[in-house]
């Protein structure tokens, strides 16, 4: 179980952070996201391997400034 | 005739008290994006006193900016770094203004803002807010962000909020609304989510981590 933004999500313990955030419907190019409280640089999505009990945090950025 | 420093000085304690005051004086902001958001945090911040500011943009002035920036007809064509340094200068002559024009990217982002605790990030795209931050707080660990996301249109003002999204990120906006979606951005919500992050800024100067 990892859990995502609070919510349990099933099926992602063994697969890359890329796999998941793919999986759930993330664009990588608008998000930030923090694994376990440290920040995930971009370059590292498709290396990172999740594992059970992971709590990640995701933050989706729209444009305008 | 400017005024001196010591007259600068004395309406601004009195009106924010010497420990306030000494506090935003003392301070350091870089602020990453000089259009509606940063251009707009950057002159509140020189209103409210704060000491130091680091500008960074590689854009030039053009007339689709007007309806939100701090520009005006005279400044179309010039580099926003120096427009904006020169208005700044006209608001509070005793800040301490550096400015990069350069564009931000994942590998000069830490060189760049490393040496400041908190950074405004004010670009006008998605791809390059994630950027900025997944770069910066990855690399750099002292370092605060606060962010703008969600300002477009001309929606409930209401809608505009402050967040705390990571320890270290601050989100201002309504979080949905694109520019490329709704009606364009334009000048009263640019404005308040700018005032936004402005003020979480000067929260986080005067050590209130709470939005």
């Amino acid at each position: 179980m990892i859990k995502v933004n609070g919510e349990n999500r099933d099926g992602f313990a063994g697969k890359t952070l890329s796999e998941l955030l793919c999986g759930l419907g993330y664009k990588e190019l608008y998000i930030a996201v923090e694994l376990n409280g440290d920040i995930v640089k971009k370059d590292s999505y498709g290396a990172v391997i999740l594992k059970d009990g992971d709590c990640l945090e995701v933050v989706s950025f729209v444009g305008g400034g | 005739m400017t005024p001196s420093y010591e007259e600068f000085e004395r309406v601004m304690t009195e009106r924010h008290t010497r420990p306030v005051y000494d506090k935003l004086r003392s301070a350091r902001v870089a602020v990453a994006g000089l259009g509606g958001l940063g251009s707009n945090v950057a002159v509140s911040l020189a209103r409210a006193g704060v000491g130091e500011l680091m500008l960074v943009d590689f854009d030039r002035v053009d007339l689709s900016n007007l309806n939100r920036q701090q520009y005006e007809i005279a400044d179309l064509g010039r580099y926003k770094t120096d427009a904006l340094s020169e208005r700044l200068a006209r608001i509070n002559p005793y800040m301490k203004l550096t400015a990069r024009t350069v564009k931000v990217t994942a590998e000069n982002a830490a060189e760049i803002f490393g040496g400041f605790d908190i950074v405004c990030e004010a670009f006008d795209r998605a791809d390059r807010k994630a950027m900025l931050i997944s770069a910066l707080l990855g690399e750099c660990r002292g370092t605060v962000i606060v962010s703008g996301s969600g300002m477009a249109g001309y929606l409930s003002s209401n809608m505009i909020q402050t967040k705390r999204a990571f320890d270290r990120l601050y989100i201002c906006g309504d979080g949905v609304t694109d520019s490329a979606d709704v009606n364009g951005l334009m000048a009263p919500r640019v404005a308040i989510c700018a005032n936004h992050q402005a003020n979480m800024i000067i929260r986080l100067i005067l050590g209130e981590r709470e939005v």
